[in-house]
């Protein structure tokens, strides 16, 4: 087994206890005695709550407490927190725990039910009688806009924010310009929609006062801090542990869900543990959605179809409240102009209230929309142009030597948007090659004596990864040999347990079989962030490296003192310290790291290496040196002076079914740029989801909510997530351009397949029939009624394909 | 003839004899997870969708959340735990499908993955794996089951592989 | 997502489960395969008071295919049904339709009559007891009685029955001579209900003219529907008969509702569509029967 892992398929060390079933998720902690919580939550989308009536859920055999608004005290009556404070967020809401006598979507928690199993606690929630006053809902950026109705009475334009951004005077730059177009398209919400939903444990130790919490979280330090907070605990008596967390895709990261401050305070309250684990329909109605917006663009462009000058005004809804804050509308605002020189840019996000779950981060974060908004437009401009659509993308992408590349705009770090690395005309070259860019006009045909309208599409991103403020990491050597590696944040089956161990092997040069990685888990690391905007490689990747070259510093030094040579001189491999180019002259790491403790007691063989009448120290000198610190270990940080800009490109090629109507994504080409890879068969399979999740959003996912803003498919039956039958074969091919930012030259994986499915896929169909494509997903039906409505728009390149004879 | 609202039922789980007094009401799944331990069973919808829950009932996949325990009252039932086989070292031997999941990053999260290994297991179990699979048979084996982190294609892959590592087994 | 309260039965014969359900009265529902029931209750949107759980009652588990038809037993799961190759000989259009009834999984458990007595209109099943002019049979305390499908299904979750009964049977006559079958739908994704389906059988004369033509659509009414289409092909030759004539006359025909995957135009467009395909590949099927 070698130990230079770095960038190998190296197998996944998670999978040994997920495929036997031994993974420990959430609702696998606890046991028959757990007490179970369940909640009255809200059938209306606004209302106010005029009476809340549990006297026949008392009877119920098994009911243990009862909790409602007025049961909560202290900081915990309060609003939940704006967990992202931001200037131009000017009307941040957030609510409470429990309902504090107005809910504002369906799904708003009321009352929290403790019982002996969650079977009793619905029971006594069925029994619950709460009395509301409907109120008029707003469902939908438009009508948010119109502001007929208010969702929180006193935000009477529903606007919780408009952010803005320009890199220039906007209104000259586009009269300068040869030529302008103007267009307003949709995008409409899906979700995260993790396999496991959320979920907490909580169990209070009465003897010492000290509270453990598991939660489904992306965040565990933050909800230990939250938790502290909120039931005015002191920190250190707060531990958090996120188990196996069974995907998270950005829901995780929101905290603290009012589940995890309502079940510490019940465990609290009673004593004894409780948990509660989301169900499936609670996820849909109480937990976040993403991606609605209305864009307005305006852009301006020259006859080569360049860009001069782009105005965009976009309609984010936000939902019912704004605990993430505006992190979603400054991603869009930021990440939209992608991979191209944009000379003078101007953009409006406001974000609105709507009587909805609210929209927080889901995998792309914002992403998708911009990177929609920008793809469309340059399709636009190739189509009136009539120009082919790489052609116009080549012309105004970034070039090679353009690095670093400042876009003159603020990222959702607060850090300026400068491109660290990149080579954006190499990805469009991979990308025309891989996907079969000049074959198009040969597939409509082909695919046309078949009966079949075939449309092809593409779509480029830039994606800022890896936001700071920093992540850390823990390396420690035990005398057994095995190495020990923490870090705060936490993994939802991103393999960090092994792309974390990969780099650790690489730079201490022990095998991987001896490390143990353990992250989200507050007791191990106590400082952390949390794993979202693709930043966990970035983050932790490199913090751990710091770390770990740390201990091998340490190892070298006292090694040098044993083996009487200069450090310099030293090397690691396989776990062993040894001279370089002299065999046998060398030490185990794990001895040198029994050697780093100097002890009094031996508990074992190896301590007695260390005891103080087995060594031979100088006695001129303390058995700790000055400065020094027992144990073959250290501790480090990695903080980014920004994030650094991932990039790729995707084309589509769809079928689509002349009767039906039906669309098939018969090709999917990916060209992706991470930087250097640190585990290739990981960063692909981050891809290849990223992809499906894509193509849900494009053809398939949507929250559809009525006039009422009742969900009306709030289930896997009707929320069409794509089973292995609706994604199609995704072909790969890497750049890697390696980030000057940090140590390792890495760059964000995580999210990248997700963004331009949406923008990619709108375009192909739109290739495909000759209509304008304004609004997504599109769905048969729609399609349907797109095409047979002669007022729809008609592309430009339709109507010179009519023109020439050349196709239907 | 009298009902019940609560039962001891007798099912042979993974091989072992087990016992447990449930509401009638009890859910296969949670029966399995909290009745008797087996918490490698996941529960992702509770309405038959997402087939992580699904457990094998006489050899045949089923989603255990679509089935009352005390339906299962002396019938055996195969869990994601009861996949491996014991060795003659007091070890363990994995199944091919769960070979395969590891060799081709079948799985990120983990949750939806015994409800695959269960039902791809069943399935392969059934043919002759001297004979490649079609790919409508991989299509039919990974059909019913959502995941929402892999896309799929890696656990397509994984079929192909575990039919591969059967029929040399042959 | 837990069901509500409920007492259980599993009665070990038809006498018995019928005796329970009399004593528990109107709170009382059959479970047979769940695979519908199940989500029900789990989402609590039906919380009877008493589960007759039929799945030990003896002889119901059969499919007995004779030269007149096919008879489904209640306890007889879709995948058996699926691969029942003298059932499909008699009536190609049970294992057709049940290759399309959600996932492997599912049909494991779910058992065709079952899905008869939801009385679901997105049912692939009903279609085809509809289509074949089928009925079922049902075991009351007052004996057992056959109902035809007509008179079964009365609107979407709703049959004729009331008080305590059993279907324990549902009969799909046989292809009548020189036929041919088809069944094709449209979905979302792969195993949901369809947003449309159609299932035809096309009977030709002895030259092949096209003598009847029936078909039945999936997700399109309130309750299964079977309409004639003859009058759009009676007399064409098998091989080019006007198929499209008859999915206009189908389209004419259908009322279909709008909802969140599909607008009622849509699927009037679909039952056009599907109406041709499946009449075309009918057609050859009856020919090919008499060749």
């Amino acid at each position: 087994m070698t130990t230079k892992l770095f960038g190998e398929p190296v197998r996944r060390r998670e999978d040994a206890r997920l495929i036997i079933g031994k993974g420990r998720y959430l609702d696998d902690i606890g046991t028959t005695a757990t007490l179970a919580a369940a909640f009255v939550r809200s059938p209306h989308a606004h209302a106010r709550i005029v009476d809340i009536d549990a006297e026949a859920a008392l009877d119920v055999e098994g009911i243990v407490a009862i909790y409602t608004y007025e049961d909560l005290t202290g900081a915990l009556a309060e609003p939940l927190p704006v967990l992202i404070p931001h200037p131009q967020l000017t009307a941040p809401r957030t609510g409470y725990p429990l309902a504090n006598g107005e809910v504002n979507h369906v799904g708003e928690p009321i009352v929290m039910v403790v019982a002996t199993d969650r079977y009793i606690a619905e029971d006594a929630c069925d029994r619950i009688l709460v009395t509301y006053e409907e109120l008029p809902v707003v469902v939908g950026v438009d009508a948010a806009r119109e502001a007929a109705h208010a969702v929180h009475e006193e935000i009477p334009d529903n606007v919780a924010a408009r952010h803005h951004q320009e890199t220039g005077d906007v209104e000259p730059a586009l009269a300068a310009s040869k030529n302008t177009l103007s267009f307003t398209q949709y995008i409409e919400r899906s979700a995260c929609t993790p396999m496991e939903g959320k979920g907490v444990h909580a169990r209070w130790d009465a003897d010492d006062s000290s509270l453990r919490v598991y939660t489904s979280t992306q965040a565990s330090t933050s909800v230990r801090a939250a938790i502290a907070a909120k039931l005015d605990l002191s920190l250190d008596k707060v531990e958090v542990i996120a188990p196996d967390v069974g995907g998270g895709f950005g829901v995780k990261i929101v905290h603290p869900w009012p589940e995890e401050l309502l079940v510490p305070m019940a465990a609290i309250a009673l004593g004894t543990e409780v948990k509660w684990a989301e169900d499936r329909r609670e996820h849909f109605i109480s937990s976040a959605h993403e991606r609605q917006q209305k864009q307005e663009i305006t852009v301006g462009y020259d006859d080569e179809g360049r860009i001069t000058a782009l105005d965009v005004h976009i309609w984010h809804d936000n939902g019912a409240y704004t605990p993430y804050g505006i992190i979603v509308p400054i991603v869009t605002a930021t990440q939209l102009v992608g991979p191209y020189v944009i000379p003078t840019y101007r953009v409006i996000v406001e974000s609105v209230y709507t009587n909805t779950v609210i929209v927080t981060p889901y995998r792309g974060a914002g992403r998708p929309q911009g990177c929609y908004a920008m793809e469309r437009t340059l399709d636009r401009i190739a189509d009136v142009l009539d120009l082919d659509r790489a052609v116009v993308r080549e012309r105004n992408l970034i070039q090679p030597d353009q690095f670093p590349y400042d876009q003159h705009l603020t990222f959702q770090d607060g850090r300026p948007v400068i491109y660290d690395s990149g080579d954006y005309p190499g990805l469009m070259v991979k990308l025309k090659d891989l996907v079969g860019w000049s074959e198009a006009s040969r597939l409509r045909d082909d695919a046309a004596a078949r009966g079949k309208l075939l449309g092809i599409g593409m779509a480029l991103y830039v994606e800022g990864t890896g936001p700071g403020p920093y992540e850390g990491g823990h390396v420690q050597v035990l005398g057994s040999g095995k190495v020990l590696v923490s870090t705060g944040l936490t993994s939802q089956g991103q393999g960090h347990e092994t792309s974390f161990a990969q780099i650790v092997a690489s730079e201490l040069g022990v095998p991987i079989e001896d490390i143990e990685v353990t992250t989200g888990d507050t007791r191990r690391f106590p400082y952390a962030v949390g794993t979202f905007a693709s930043r966990a490689a970035v983050m932790s990747g490199n913090a751990i490296a710091l770390a770990a070259r740390g201990v091998k510093e340490k190892a070298l030094r006292i090694a040098a003192d044993v083996l009487e040579v200069d450090p310099g001189d030293l090397e690691i491999d396989e776990g062993l310290v040894q001279v370089k180019g002299t065999p046998g002259a060398s030490i185990p790491l794990r001895t040198v790291a029994v050697l780093s403790n100097p002890l009094r007691y031996a508990f074992d063989e190896a301590a007695k290496q260390a005891t103080q009448f087995a060594t031979t120290s100088s006695d001129d000198k303390p058995p700790v040196a000055e400065g020094d610190a027992p144990g073959l270990e250290h501790r480090d940080y990695y903080s980014p002076i920004r994030s650094t800009f991932a990039s790729g490109a995707h084309a589509a090629i769809v079928e689509i079914d002349q009767t039906t109507w039906e669309i098939d994504v018969v090709k999917y080409a990916v060209v992706h740029d991470c930087g250097n890879v640190v585990n290739p068969m990981i960063v692909e399979g981050q891809v290849h989801g990223g992809v499906a999740q894509g193509v849900g959003g494009a053809l398939y996912e949507r929250m559809a909510y009525d006039s009422d803003g009742q969900l009306q498919n709030a289930s896997f039956m009707d929320f069409l997530m794509p089973y292995a039958s609706e994604v199609p074969d995704v072909v790969i091919d890497h750049q890697e351009t390696p980030s000057p930012l940090n140590p390792l030259g890495i760059k964000g994986a995580g999210e990248a397949g997700v963004i331009p499915g949406t923008a990619a896929i709108a375009s192909a169909i739109e290739d495909a029939v000759g209509r304008r494509i304004a609004s997504m997903p599109i769905s048969p039906t729609e399609l349907y009624d797109l095409v047979r409505d002669d007022t729809s728009e008609k592309t430009a390149t339709a109507l010179r394909r009519v023109g020439t004879g050349a196709s239907k | 003839m009298s009902t019940d609202t609560e039962r001891t039922v007798s099912i042979t789980v993974n091989g072992v004899p087990r016992e447990a007094t449930v509401p009638v009401r009890r859910l296969l799944s949670d029966a399995l997870r909290h009745d008797l331990g087996l918490t490698g069973t996941h529960v992702g919808c509770e309405h038959g969708v997402c087939g992580a829950c699904t457990v094998l009932v006489d050899g045949d996949p089923v989603r255990s959340c679509l089935m009352l325990a005390v339906q299962v009252d002396g019938r055996e039932v195969t869990t994601v735990e009861g996949l491996a086989r014991d060795d003659d070292r007091g070890g363990q031997v994995l199944h091919p499908v769960q070979e395969a999941f590891r060799e081709c990053h079948a799985l990120q999260c983990g949750f939806c993955t015994p409800g695959f290994l269960t039902t791809i297991a069943a399935g392969l179990e059934k043919r002759d794996n001297s004979i490649e699979l079609t790919e409508e048979e991989v299509d039919e084996m990974v059909g019913g089951n959502l995941c929402r982190c892999t896309g799929y294609a890696n656990i397509k892959k994984a079929v192909r592989h575990a039919n591969a590592a059967m029929r040399d087994a042959q | 997502m837990k069901p509500a309260p409920f007492r259980y039965a599993d009665p070990g014969t038809l006498d018995e489960a019928l005796e329970v359900l009399s004593a528990e009265g109107e709170g009382a529902k059959v479970l047979a395969g769940g695979q519908s029931l199940l989500p029900l209750l789990s989402m609590r949107l039906a919380a009877p008071a008493t589960l007759v759980d039929i799945n030990r009652v003896p002889g119901l588990d059969t499919v007995e295919a004779t030269g007149d038809g096919v008879r489904v037993g209640a306890l007889v799961r879709h995948a058996h049904l699926l691969h029942d190759a003298a059932a499909a000989r008699i009536q190609p259009l049970l294992a057709r339709a049940t290759a399309n009834v959600a996932h492997p999984a599912i049909r494991n458990r779910g058992t065709t009559v079952g899905s008869i007595a939801h009385a679901d209109p997105s049912g692939e099943m009903t279609s085809v007891l509809a289509l074949t002019d089928g009925s079922v049979s049902v075991a009351t305390p007052g004996g057992v009685e056959t109902i035809a499908w007509r008179d079964f299904f009365v609107g979407p979750l709703e049959t004729s029955i009331h008080g305590p009964a059993v279907v324990t049977s549902a009969y799909f006559p046989a292809l009548p001579a020189r036929s041919g079958t088809a069944f094709s739908e449209v979905a979302r994704r792969k195993g949901d209900y369809a947003v449309c389906g159609a299932g035809v059988v096309v009977t030709l004369d002895e030259d092949r003219r096209v003598a009847a033509v029936r078909a039945a659509y999936i997700s399109v009414g309130l309750t299964p529907e079977v309409h004639d289409l003859t009058d759009a092909v009676a007399g064409q030759p098998a091989e080019k008969a006007d198929w499209a004539a008859a999915g206009s006359l189908a389209r004419t025909l259908v009322d279909p509702d709008t909802d969140i995957h599909a607008s009622a135009d849509y699927r009037r467009l679909l039952v056009g569509v599907l109406t041709e395909r499946t009449l075309a590949s009918a057609a050859a099927e009856a020919v090919g029967g008499m060749e």
